[in-house]
């Protein structure tokens, strides 16, 4: 079994003295595990530094080994990120995000999104509003995604302010309005692509997808928001 | 099956030495030879050394390291520059950095790196009593000496918020190029790094 793809660094562990089990979410082959040897050489260690691109050729006797990994780089981000902590936190988030997506499922379409995303989190203002219209993207990914089509009380398509914590369906300002204080607030960004963003509709939109995130998708596997997520978030 | 070539005890032995780092099976039958041929003058002093370090060693309660009296000799050293205190992740990163000779100070071992994807979090690390050494030991600047990896840096981070507010300086080690790099084998980001923070000539 023989493959080459691109892919963006999420992990690395040590493997014996030398090798690392590089984890990557690839173009074509989703997020993949592979062996890569010397991968603690002063050489490769700083191209597996999760955030980086690379280029991978991985080869396995069957389809269902590890396998091992070359790696080369072709883009490098971590470096860039080093200095800036809330850069860093969205880095960790990035990655903890891709990790919940299944082995060996590809999603081009993700990765792709989080190339894009690791590539401004140099400016992490600027990478927070894709960084939640990507766990939107991934909730519904993990079959846990919000219907924002249309009013769960009205079926109206238009008016949507806010979405039921406990169905995730969205609901009008007048509808919801009774129940205001127990709604998640919908930003409009989530809603039109197009529309203007600002800090409030980004942290709603944290607020709106770390609830189900964590309900859906995290508690159910024993795990929890992590740290990194609320400085990123709070900026 | 191979037989075997020598009694359980030797068999033993090139089990134990083939753990170590740096040694497989085969490397690890050589040493245990070695071992065997030179017992009075190896073997023997080797195993009483061994047994010494088993019983002796200890972590020091003040900064982690590791060493046969407590608290460790470098905080027992009353030469050392008190007010200096060199954050690291490893004991083994504390003897790198007492090998270049160039920390007057004292140091603080964390024992790893917080690593949110791995669930390694600060109560994992020795980080708690590292505010209250700042205050008691007088110290004026703490250097960061901490990989420069994802992780690493992110204890940095989290390090420099957790001190926030104690008045002490905080520093970290430089990123760029290494003595007797050559920059075409760099890779691009500790060159854009070196780049960002260089210093006049």
């Amino acid at each position: 079994m023989e493959w080459r793809d691109e892919g963006l660094v999420i992990g690395a562990r040590r493997h014996g003295e030398s090798a690392v089990i590089l984890e990557a979410m690839t173009r074509e082959h989703g997020r993949h595990f592979g062996l890569v040897r010397n991968g603690r050489s002063r050489a490769l260690a700083p191209t597996l530094q999760p955030g980086n691109t690379v280029s991978l050729a991985w080869r396995a006797r069957l389809d269902e080994h590890l396998g091992a990994y070359q790696v080369e780089p072709i883009r490098s981000r971590a470096a860039d990120v080093l200095a800036d902590a809330r850069a860093l936190d969205g880095l960790n988030w990035l990655c903890a995000l891709m990790r919940l997506i299944a082995e060996r499922e590809p999603h081009a379409d993700f990765y792709e999104a989080a190339t894009v995303i690791a590539d401004c989190l140099s400016a992490p203002a600027v990478a927070r509003a894709p960084m939640v219209r990507f766990e939107m993207a991934l909730l519904g990914a993990l079959g846990f995604g919000l219907d924002l089509s249309r009013c769960a009380m009205t079926g109206a398509r238009s008016g949507l302010a806010w979405v039921s914590p406990r169905t995730g369906r969205a609901v009008t300002a007048e509808a919801g309005a009774p129940w205001a204080e127990r709604l998640l607030p919908l930003p409009a960004f989530l809603l039109d692509p197009g529309a203007a963003v600002c800090e409030a509709d980004v942290a709603a939109g944290f607020r709106l997808t770390g609830h189900f995130l964590e309900r859906d998708v995290l508690l159910p596997r024993g795990l929890s928001l992590i740290d990194a997520r609320a400085r990123f978030a709070g900026g | 099956m191979a037989e075997r070539v020598a009694g359980p005890e030797i068999e033993r032995l090139i089990q134990l030495l083939a753990r170590l780092p740096g040694l497989g099976p085969r490397s690890a039958r050589r040493a245990a030879l070695h071992l065997v041929r030179k017992r009075e003058e190896l073997l023997g002093p080797l195993a009483d050394a061994m047994q010494v370090a088993r019983e002796r060693i200890a972590t020091c309660p003040r900064c982690g390291n590791v060493d046969t009296s407590e608290p460790c000799t470098i905080c027992r050293d009353g030469r050392r520059d008190p007010s200096l205190l060199v954050v690291v992740e490893t004991v083994a990163d504390l003897w790198a950095l007492e090998r270049s000779g160039a920390v007057s100070g004292r140091y603080h071992v964390l024992g790893g790196t917080l690593s949110p994807l791995d669930g390694v979090g600060p109560r994992e690390l020795n980080l708690d009593p590292l505010p209250g050494r700042i205050a008691e030991e007088g110290v004026r600047e703490v250097v960061i000496a901490v990989n420069a990896t994802v992780d690493g840096q992110t204890t940095a981070h989290y390090i420099t918020d957790l001190l926030q507010g104690t008045g002490v300086k905080i520093t970290r080690l430089a990123h760029g190029v290494p003595v007797g790099g050559e920059l075409d084998y760099l890779d691009e980001g500790t060159l854009a790094a070196a780049l960002r923070q260089r210093t006049a000539f």
